[in-house]
């Protein structure tokens, strides 16, 4: 395949469906981090009781806020396993064809 | 608490300093043997692996300020501190999913290269240059008042030795060694506080019997423990509606900090980019979630007295000192020796990302995009380059010694502002938006960088605690970016409405199929 600057032949419609896709899956996991994220926020900001309640001897917005650190890294993770597995995979065998 | 050697040169101390000067030299001058040509200089000639670029961004990324300031806020101040380990890293995602593979596929070393892509590239450039400049100087001038402070603190050295010390060693490192030095000071850097950070929380919880019930018992014990574990009471922020401010320009300063930005041209291909986020946010939020431990450990064990203010004839020793001291309570005199040789190394790995990021603004993006219209030789580049280190590294040595007084947190919350509200929406739209005009671009990072610096000029922050004014400041919010960004997108749709850019428009395709698979 050519370049996929679409100059000349038509796009393929395999890659320009898996274009789609990963844009998709960007802005999911995007909207995913920024609504979970300014929830938190908005929790703190306008009801700080929620997070004051006692879990243990700790409270909520410990547990809370160290699930939102490894909540953002597995979302990176979800999204480098499928870019970098079968995305690539697909991409290559495209632009080989 | 018997008293602290903090402040005085312990052996240990010298032992780990001279041995981290000895090596990040050696280093250099093996990097310099290989820094010739302006990949080189700029992107290490693009050949650091995804891992290696993960940890370095992570080095880049993660300061001292960070590591001391958050430590600190959580023992004295509480739940409220970690809203910061919180917000540093929810930025690293939004890196991952609009930026990075753009980034990497459409720019060359700088992301002005992307922004002005398909737009004119010298009004571009020059703008986009500008913000990175002012992200960057804004930013040196935090951590070098940090580094001056810290040394002064840990080593007793005076603050202006302290300053020219670290101005010399970052010269040097960008000077002779370029992004290949700077990548490995950083990578060491991020291991050495990653390592620190693990062996004092693992003491922390061996010395509460491994129970995080028994930590936070401790806690709850102490006369304001209900305090240290709720939100609310420590004022990052001055309303609910600020301390939104505050997180967005957290959450979106990441993806529009130039050094940050530079270090996705070190790799070969948008594959090793993803892979480098990936292994950063992993770091970064594992250093993070560490925060939580030290913090609450040092509320715990500290005596909060001498984690007050700077009073004379009280024992209090000021912001930072939190973790400092829980390393030596915890571990004795060796281990705060090593502490404070591991904080040394990450100031020099964040300013020396931070002065290449700079230059490279001044040679790639001015000099040669916008002076010589693109066509520039390399030999000549690359000593601007080298002479923009060098005038860069005295600036932020200067405005060290200028700024000493003034608060360290809120210069790194300017810069994140600066960097949410003038360089990321530009960048953005350039790649995602089809009717983004050359106006559009130049005047959205104008009233972004402008809006940004004014509201914070009108702020608490400079308003009250820099003029020292008595009246009641203009703006009530210590953190401009829920103003500054949404108005810089605002500048920008309308800007791109009122014009037309028809080759932009035509490039768009061809753009989108570059950002998405590579040239």
């Amino acid at each position: 395949m050519q370049h996929p600057s679409g100059k000349g032949a038509p796009p393929d419609p395999e890659l320009m469906a898996l274009v789609k896709r990963k844009a998709a899956l960007s802005r999911t996991l995007t909207l995913i981090m920024f609504c979970t994220y300014f929830g938190f926020v908005a929790l703190l900001a306008f009801a700080p009781d929620v997070l004051s309640a006692r879990v243990g001897a700790a409270t909520l917005g410990i547990p809370v806020g160290i699930g939102l650190i490894v909540l953002a890294w597995v979302l990176t993770g979800i999204y480098v396993r499928w870019a970098n597995g079968a995305y690539d995979e697909v991409v290559a065998r495209l632009k080989s064809k | 608490m018997p008293a602290t050697q903090l402040g005085q040169l312990s052996p240990v101390a010298i032992a780990f300093f001279f041995a981290f000067i000895g090596v990040t030299l050696g280093i250099t001058y093996w990097a310099a043997r290989k820094t010739k040509t302006t990949s080189e200089f700029y992107a290490a000639g693009g050949g650091i692996s995804g891992f290696q670029n993960g940890l370095a961004l992570a080095g880049d990324f993660m300061s001292a300020a960070s590591f001391l300031g958050i430590a600190h806020l959580v023992a004295t101040g509480g739940y409220d501190g970690l809203i910061y380990s919180v917000g540093y890293l929810v930025g690293w995602p939004i890196v991952m999913f609009l930026i990075a593979e753009p980034l990497r596929n459409l720019g060359k070393y700088t992301f002005a290269d992307v922004v002005a892509y398909r737009l004119r590239q010298r009004p571009v450039k020059t703008m986009a240059a500008i913000g990175s400049i002012t992200t960057v100087i804004i930013y040196l001038t935090a951590q070098m008042v940090g580094a001056g402070t810290l040394i002064k603190l840990m080593f007793g050295l005076e603050y202006e030795t302290a300053l020219l010390g670290v101005g010399v060693l970052m010269i040097a490192y960008v000077l002779f060694g370029g992004m290949l030095a700077t990548t490995w000071v950083q990578i060491i850097k991020a291991v050495l506080l990653i390592g620190g950070a693990t062996v004092l929380t693992l003491l922390v919880l061996n010395h509460f019997g491994w129970s995080y019930g028994n930590l936070f018992s401790s806690v709850r014990a102490l006369p304001n423990g209900q305090d240290l574990l709720t939100p609310g009471h420590y004022k990052v922020a001055t309303s609910g509606f600020d301390l939104v401010s505050l997180s967005l320009g957290l959450m979106f300063g990441t993806a529009g900090l130039p050094h940050i930005l530079m270090r996705f041209y070190t790799v070969p291909n948008a594959r090793e980019a993803r892979k480098s986020v990936f292994v950063a946010t992993g770091f970064i939020g594992y250093f993070y979630i560490l925060t939580f431990t030290i913090g609450y450990g040092a509320a715990a064990l500290v005596p909060a007295k001498y984690m007050a203010k700077v009073v004379p004839g009280t024992p209090g020793m000021g912001n930072n000192v939190a973790a400092p001291l829980l390393a030596e309570i915890l571990g004795g005199g060796p281990f705060l020796g090593f502490l404070c040789a591991v904080a040394f190394a990450t100031i020099l790995a964040v300013v020396a990302g931070l002065t290449l990021a700079g230059a490279s603004a001044i040679s790639h993006d001015l000099y040669a995009g916008v002076v010589k219209g693109g066509v520039s030789d390399e030999k000549s580049e690359v000593r601007v380059a080298k002479t923009a280190t060098v005038v860069l590294g005295v600036i932020a040595v200067l405005f060290g010694l200028l700024f000493k007084e003034v608060n360290v947190a809120f210069m790194v919350g300017l810069a994140f502002a600066v960097a949410a509200s003038a360089n990321f929406p530009a960048l953005l739209l350039s790649v995602f938006w089809r009717k983004f005009t050359t106006q559009a671009a130049v005047a959205s990072m104008i009233v972004g960088l402008l809006s940004a610096v004014i509201l914070i000029v009108l702020s608490p922050t400079v308003w009250t605690d820099v003029f020292k004014l008595t009246s009641t400041p203009p703006i009530p919010l210590k953190n401009p970016a829920i103003i500054s960004m949404p108005l810089s997108f605002l500048t920008a749709f309308v800007v791109s409405l009122l014009t037309r850019d028809d080759k932009a428009d035509a490039a768009f395709e061809e753009q989108q199929m570059r950002a998405t698979f590579g040239g």
